[in-house]
């Protein structure tokens, strides 16, 4: 292919950019002139989205930079492996569907805490549920502030820090101004945007291939072998693949900021229907996603991929050049910055109505604020927890980060998931044993993930496996050395080169007996803390009855299942 | 009628009790068909990847359409939940609030 503009100044892409941010900007006038002073309009919308658009602000919420520009890298490097982690992100809608969403809606009013709180205690439950949400938010928000800054960096050419501070003064003013309503609007606009760049891409690629997917694979498969169409090395363990699953598919319904959605439609109908929309338009994402992927491996090919960004993250955006040229470059690598900025203010939003609705009000004031006071705090929480990304993305600047977004699922599905499940589901559940399971969950996931492969070994004791594969990698070239040299002197017996290769492998099995071992087995510690979460939860409730919860749950149920007194 | 109706009345009524019982059965019937399909997947790639490499035509392994096909019956699973809610649920819903004067 001929020379790529990618992390040059691209004014086309500024300009679809700046259109992007001038559209949205408009519209967060327009939702601060329709008022965002009470709380249901500042959180919640005024419940005022539909269904179908509540089902395109989720799927813009979900469908972060990372996993567009990630999965096609990831498929267009390790080919069918990329597939199967795509699958991983979508299996969590139905389980939102099935257990969560409508409870969710009628039990609620902002946040998924007050369901976990309505019948139990409300300031032990908020203090976990909102240290829960936080610590989710804060994982998720530092992995997609480092991504864009890297991101806008490799595309726009824009240093590092500016990149940072242009998305986060943006999405402090998206929803200091307009609330809910205006970072729906964004989530919506960015759906849409994201969706129609990538289905473009996947009509210019199919358009190349006669639009047959077979003769696409049939290519890949002859440029990199049958090898490229099978599961290969990515799943070798299969308790870890059960583990990252557990934590990809429970992690996706215990997000808050896609939990928090479900308070912006009228009733459980449209919550319902919400997440049929959403799930059908992530579904369909994914598969534009890989088809991109494996379109890009055959079009752009991998050295190309490689070569600019070893992790394969701009496969989509050179295919997009090869395919569309510097205009169809320029308006994905703006459809890319729009998604890294609508999914960081969704965060940051939930992160704010955890401290606002749950810490201050529900903890620090017992429940007593009026409106207008709430709204101020929750104000001055978006503003701090802004401004903490802004300086979290620039201290984490050029850190392995990729491990964080895994832990934020991890300590979805542990932390938050069990707790609402079994507030919904079960009758005995406590506050003695909702605080533990969150707590448990909470502490599991993160101590985990730190003993884990993933961060022990890779992070924390990096520069000594590598110092140690270095000194492998060297040995094996040296014996190889030696015998040729060995060889090509001549009268060597064979014995000799066995003893010669018997030593080298026991030289390597020594270094490799150094290389750090990690504490934990598992890279993702999902299985264990999700199943320590509802243990203890089920454990600590059965030794700790609760009358009042016990009679309320009944209560509860007229609220849960048909909606009366649902807010 | 109105105003004599207690919660305990329509906790106790029999409409009320089925829509408890059929909205639990589905939501778990297919939470579980959800969870068979999504670690049945795993459970392929871990336990038989010959299986998966196998070709369906002169290119493409299975692998890829069951993949893609998971992902297509997760939603179509999302779409049978809402049919049945927009039918039966919300039927009984609204018998029973209309029962007990809305």
């Amino acid at each position: 292919m001929q020379e790529t503009i990618i992390g040059q100044t691209n004014p086309l892409a500024i300009a679809f950019f700046l259109l992007f941010v001038i559209s949205t900007l408009a519209i967060t006038y327009w939702a601060a002139n329709k008022r965002t002073r009470t709380t249901k309009e500042f959180y919640a919308a005024g419940r005022s989205i539909t269904g179908f658009q509540n089902g395109l602000a989720l799927a813009g919420d979900y469908m972060s930079a990372a996993s567009f520009l990630g999965i096609a890298g990831l498929v267009s490097t390790r080919g069918y492996d990329g597939l199967i982690y795509s699958v991983g992100w979508l299996v969590g809608w139905p389980i939102i569907m099935f257990l969560i969403s409508e409870p969710l809606r009628n039990l609620g009013k902002y946040t998924f805490a007050d369901v976990v709180a309505y019948r139990l205690q409300q300031r032990p439950i908020r203090a976990a549920a909102a240290t829960g949400s936080l610590v989710t938010v804060l994982f998720y928000l530092v992995a997609q502030m480092v991504g864009a800054g890297t991101l806008i960096k490799l595309m726009f050419g824009f240093p590092f820090e500016v990149a940072i501070i242009v998305v986060g003064t943006l999405m402090i003013s998206y929803v200091l101004f307009g609330g809910m309503l205006a970072t729906t609007w964004v989530q919506i606009i960015k759906a849409v945007m994201l969706l129609g760049g990538a289905t473009l891409l996947v009509i210019l690629t199919l358009a190349q291939f006669g639009f047959e997917y077979g003769t696409l694979f049939g290519a890949a498969a002859k440029q990199y072998g049958d090898k490229f169409l099978e599961p290969g090395g990515l799943v070798t363990n299969p308790i870890d693949a059960f583990s990252l699953g557990i934590a990809l598919m429970f992690g996706t319904a215990g997000l808050p900021h896609i939990l928090m959605r479900f308070y912006t439609v009228p009733d459980a109908k449209e919550a319902r229907k919400s997440v049929f929309y959403a799930t059908g338009f992530i579904g369909y994402f994914y598969i534009l996603t890989v088809t991109i992927g494996f379109g890009a491996a055959v079009l752009v090919g991998q050295k190309v991929i490689m070569g600019i960004d070893k992790g394969g993250n701009m496969a989509a955006p050179l295919l997009a050049e090869v395919l569309g040229g510097t205009v169809f470059l320029g308006f994905l690598a703006a459809v890319a910055f729009a998604t890294i900025l609508a999914v960081v203010t969704g965060l940051t939003l939930a992160g704010a109505s955890a401290l606002s609705h749950d810490l201050y009000v529900g903890v620090l004031r017992r429940g007593v604020a009026n409106e207008k006071e709430e709204v101020k705090v929750a104000k001055a929480a978006m503003i701090c927890l802004g401004i903490a990304a802004i300086l979290l993305g620039i201290l984490f600047k050029g850190e392995n980060v990729a491990f964080m977004v895994g832990l934020a699922f991890a300590v979805a599905a542990s932390a938050n998931f069990p707790a609402l499940l079994m507030s919904i589901m079960w009758k005995k559940f406590t506050t003695k044993g909702a605080v533990a399971s969150i707590y448990t969950g909470l502490t599991l996931a993160v101590v985990l993930i730190v003993l884990s492969p993933t961060v022990w070994v890779d992070i924390i004791h990096g520069k000594e496996k590598k110092a140690i594969e270095t000194q492998i990698k060297d040995l094996d070239v040296q014996s190889k050395q030696r015998i040729e040299m060995l060889q090509r002197q001549g009268g060597l017996s064979e014995t000799a080169i066995a003893a010669e290769k018997a030593q080298v492998e026991a030289k390597t099995e020594e270094l490799n007996a150094q290389m750090p071992k990690a504490i934990f087995p598992l890279k993702n510690p999902g299985l264990i803390s999700m199943a320590a979460a509802f243990l203890v939860g089920i454990f600590v409730s059965l030794l700790s009855s609760e009358k009042t919860a016990e009679e309320k749950f009944e209560e509860e149920k007229l609220r849960s299942y048909i909606g009366i007194g649902a807010e | 009628m109105e105003g004599k109706v207690t919660k305990q009345d329509i906790l106790n009524d029999s409409d009320f009790k089925e829509l408890t019982q059929q909205k639990k059965t589905i939501s778990v019937m297919l939470t579980i068909i959800e969870l068979i399909l999504y670690f049945g997947f795993i459970a392929l790639i871990a336990f038989n990847k010959p299986f998966l490499a196998s070709k369906i035509t002169s290119t493409i392994t299975i692998g890829i359409p069951i993949a893609i096909g998971t992902i297509i019956l997760s939603w179509v699973l999302t779409g049978i939940y809402v049919r049945w809610a927009n039918n039966k649920y919300d039927a009984l819903v609204s018998k029973v609030k209309e029962k007990f004067g809305g």
